[in-house]
């Protein structure tokens, strides 16, 4: 065997961080499949969080371990198992495409339809990119603007190291660990997220959005997301984006915990549209997301969601009106298609005195989709004057597909006045013959009448986000016209 | 020794006393099986989230009062609607009391359902209908596995029957707390019209628990008009538990009072095997004091062309809970259906409670289904309108509860049920309305 020598190592030292470099870095970062204390303890090193932190995570894992999977929703699928998912993996750096060539042709054609700038498709294709100078510099731009104002707006991974003292206060305050069997997980292994804070009495001058934090791009499957809105201020708040994503992980839970404090008002923007799986059922991500909103005095906060894509949904956003003269409110749209089964709706709980609620709820199945709302409104006895007001509509397109209506509504103060009502109906035959006769075909006529009949919802999402939405839910039924 | 395992160990006993052939016998002990396994239901359930039976269940009842008791009609004559001519099956602490009763065998059957599970004669009918509508969840089949004693009613094809029939259950207290698991049987031929009035109705306050069952078959085109009274003392309590099983172009309503009672649960099923099936579902509820009532509809649409009416309201005072559970399911089959569902609430203390949960499952495009649900007080304007012309407060609540609760009144068939639920209404809501309808 030839001499080995100092040289000789460093030599090969050399060649092995040349050759692996950047890669090992990658791989060394995806943890090994199952969830144990040390997974847990490992995902809080490597986002280097304090002390509490890891605990804090610990204790709600070992919550985790207690519960079991709620059974209780109107959706049927086979369980994921927990311990056969990793855990933690980092942004994937590797660019999944050279061009966009090799992006499926089908996924091109719905960028085209929605109108989406070819920059942003590649983004979004998971396409290498020269440099996407616009898109740092409007983020970097925006960055200043914001903490000009003293807003902070940052990964919470960040929000954790920089402003400890804030995360501390609010997180789990309104989602706890104990809430659910999905937010405990997620209380446990979130990998990443966003946090918002927008200081007393200020207006954030622009709808703040996880568009433009690129280098927080893929977070995860675990996602958490806290807002807070000091008193007195203003924030509109967009998630997701109508492109359909490619996302290959089967499981999502995220937890979105929102806090307006006295007369602070959040309006919360979600338009989802995960893979929803082919048109035979297969695939598709299954969404279990825990959303919550607490008000304090005067305070509203407003959720508006656009639910199109995933196979399984599973949300309620909610509002607990704490505080007296609160508002909450409730805009969603969901749609389901081929095998896609949705159980969504709202939980409105009055605390505080004339507090007051709307839910606007229209869904739309076609294919053999299974739809369900499911909602509670409670008036708790010291509630006075408290005020719901509950629409749900249901189109239904074919006769395979189902719509549900689960309402919970209870009272137990006298000076409440709760509405609620539910109808469900299909597409006017006349009503199509009269576009026909106009000369608008079918397929068209009913993106029309599908936008009438949405048109209360889109009428809440901000203006670029409605057009996009809009054009969402003509491609989410195409060819579901029989 | 708990109420469950009191019912599973006197089971034998009960099946060796009552003398039935081997068809009943299996329907029985299939039954008593489910029971075992399942037990009472729990909040945990979600049919019972809002509804608990433990204040129920604790009470040691006698499940086959001994002694004997007569009554004197003059002394009951108040809980029958005596106004009318009619026909009456009378049961005292479960047993027939044939002074009281009014039954016929005369081109129909209004008899005993203990007579038609033993008779050779009606083995036919038994073996076509028994426990044939029936769902078989544990209270249901906890009546099953005990049934014996109820009403029998057969009316065959093309038979307008005259005069309505009542079902009213006694219960005299000599016991200091009973269990009566009444088992009624109602066959409805082709083309044929009844119309039914059940009460159940305890004479002291000591507790009784009824767990009643009360299968109706509609076949073709007949009518079916039933009215439940349920206006029972403080310490009664009742799950009832219809089913109605309606053929084509027939039509059945069920009208439900409910004004007394500790814990009432009404379980109403309608299943619509037909075409242009009409069913009608209405309510009215006024309790205070701590009163629970509980009603939990189900309208099951399964063929094409068919329409369900569903309305309740609610006026609950004092610590009253108030629970409405109403499911409409329509299959891929019923096309063409008209469900409409509504329930109105007034909470009038700030101690009472409601609970309503009207449901939706519709898996057929081209239907019309609606429910509507509110919450809510007097209203104001009208309160201060009444008494800006001279009538009392309590007078102008009273009448505008019964303008609320009158939409479900204006469909009741019979006059002088009309007359007495507006007196009882007026009665609950201590007023008097100075007008007779």
């Amino acid at each position: 065997m030839s001499k080995y020598t100092e040289d000789d190592l460093r030599e090969e030292l050399k060649t092995k961080e040349y050759e692996y470099g950047f890669y090992t870095d990658i791989e060394s970062e995806t943890f090994p499949v199952g969830l144990n204390e040390d997974i847990v303890r490992a995902i809080s090193v490597k986002k280097e969080e304090p002390e509490w932190m890891t605990e804090w995570r610990l204790e709600a894992f070992r919550i985790w371990q207690g519960m079991t999977e709620p059974e209780w929703a109107n959706v049927h699928y086979e369980k994921p198992n927990f311990q056969a998912i990793s855990y933690y993996s980092a942004p994937n750096k590797k660019p999944k495409y050279e061009s966009l060539d090799e992006v499926d042709p089908e996924l091109l054609d719905t960028f085209n339809k929605l109108g989406i700038s070819l920059d942003e498709q590649k983004k979004l294709a998971g396409v290498a990119m020269d440099v996407v100078v616009d898109s740092v510099s409007v983020a970097t731009t925006f960055k200043k603007t914001l903490a000009e104002q003293g807003i902070i707006f940052c990964s919470i991974s960040e929000a954790i190291k920089e402003h400890p003292e804030l995360v501390k206060k609010y997180i789990g305050t309104v989602v706890p660990k104990t809430d659910n069997f999905y937010a405990a997980l997620n209380s446990a292994v979130f990998s990443d997220g966003s946090f918002c804070y927008i200081p007393k009495g200020v207006k954030c001058p622009m709808e703040l959005s996880t568009y433009f934090r690129i280098n927080q791009a893929g977070t995860g499957q675990f996602e958490r997301t806290l807002v807070v809105a000091d008193e007195g201020s203003y924030v509109s708040y967009l998630e997701g984006c109508t492109a359909p994503s490619r996302d290959e992980n089967q499981l999502h839970a995220a937890v979105v915990e929102l806090i307006a404090l006295d007369n602070a008002e959040i309006k919360y923007s979600t338009v989802q549209n995960w893979f929803p799986g082919n048109a035979e059922g297969k695939g598709g991500v299954y969404n279990f997301v825990t959303k919550r909103g607490l008000c304090e005095k005067n305070s509203k906060i407003s959720w508006t969601q656009v639910e199109t894509g995933s196979a399984v949904t599973w949300k309620y956003p909610s509002c607990v009106l704490k505080g007296d003269n609160s508002v909450g409110e409730f805009y969603s749209i969901a749609v389901t298609n081929n095998f896609q089964q949705a159980d969504t709706g709202t939980k409105m709980i009055h605390l505080g005195k004339n507090t007051k609620s709307t839910i606007i709820s229209k869904g739309i199945s076609a294919g053999k989709s299974q739809n369900s709302y499911r909602g509670l409104v409670q008036v708790a006895s010291r509630a006075e004057n408290a005020r719901n007001f509950s629409q749900c509509d249901s189109l239904l397109m074919g006769n395979e597909c189902g719509a549900h209506t689960f309402p919970y509504i209870e009272a137990k103060n006298k000076t409440a006045q709760i509405e609620h009502e539910a109808t469900t109906s299909k597409i006017g035959e006349d009503q199509i013959f009269y576009c026909n006769q106009r000369g608008i075909d079918t397929e068209k006529a009913i993106a029309l009448i599908v936008n009438g009949f949405s048109k209360e919802v889109l009428n809440k999402l901000p203006m670029e986000f409605a057009v996009e939405a809009q054009k969402l839910l003509e491609i989410s039924l195409e060819g579901s016209v029989g | 020794m708990d109420l469950k395992d009191k019912l599973v160990s006197s089971f034998l006993a009960f099946e060796n006393r009552v003398d039935n052939d081997a068809y009943v016998h299996d329907v029985r002990s299939d039954a008593i099986k489910i029971f075992e396994e399942n037990g009472f239901p729990s909040k945990k359930e979600e049919a019972w989230k809002y509804t608990s039976l433990n204040s129920v269940l604790k009470h040691d009842y006698s499940l086959f009062p001994k002694r004997e008791e007569a009554l004197d009609y003059r002394d009951v004559k108040k809980y029958f609607i005596h106004e009318i001519d009619s026909y009456k099956i009378v049961f005292i602490d479960g047993k027939y009391s044939s002074h009281l009763s009014q039954t016929t065998h005369d081109g129909m059957d209004v008899c005993l359902m203990s007579a038609a599970l033993s008779k050779p004669k009606y083995r036919l009918v038994i073996e076509n209908y028994f426990n044939k509508a029936a769902s078989k969840d544990s209270l249901t089949s906890l009546n099953t596995a005990f049934s014996n004693e109820g009403a029998f009613i057969h009316i065959p094809k093309n038979k307008l029957v005259e005069k309505p029939i009542q079902i009213v259950h006694f219960s005299t207290g000599s016991e200091a707390a009973t269990m009566l698991q009444p088992r009624n049987l109602i066959v409805v031929d082709e083309n044929s019209h009844v119309q039914i009035i059940e009460r159940h109705q305890s004479l002291t306050d000591n507790p009784v628990l009824t767990n009643s069952v009360t299968e109706i078959f509609a076949n073709k085109r007949a009518i079916v008009d039933y009215y439940k009274i349920q206006n029972d003392n403080l310490n009664a309590s009742l799950i009832d538990n219809t089913f109605i099983n309606q053929k084509r172009e027939s039509h059945a309503s069920v009208h439900t009072f409910s004004f007394g009672g500790k814990l009432t649960r009404n379980n109403l099923n309608f299943f619509q095997n037909g075409e242009r099936i009409d069913s009608t579902l209405k309510g009215v509820t006024i309790i205070g004091d701590k009163q629970h009532v509980d009603h939990n509809t189900l309208v099951h649409h399964i063929e094409p062309n068919c329409e369900s009416h569903q309305d309740y309201k609610g006026i609950f005072d004092d610590n009253a809970v108030g629970v409405f559970n109403g499911k409409v399911v329509v299959e891929k089959e019923a096309q063409k259906t008209n469900a409409f569902q509504a329930n109105n609430n007034i909470l009038i203390s700030d101690k009472a409670t409601i609970n309503t949960k009207p449901q939706l499952e519709i898996f057929a495009d081209d239907v019309k289904c609606s429910h509507g649900c509110t919450i809510g007080q007097l209203d104001e304007s009208a309160m201060f309108y009444m008494r800006s012309r001279g009538i009392p407060e309590k007078e102008a609540k009273g009448l505008l509860m019964y303008a609320f609760s009158n939409n479900v009144l204006s469909s009741v068939k019979i006059p002088e049920i009309k007359q007495r639920i507006t007196k009882l209404i007026a009665n609950k809501l201590g007023v008097n309305i100075g007008f007779d309808l």
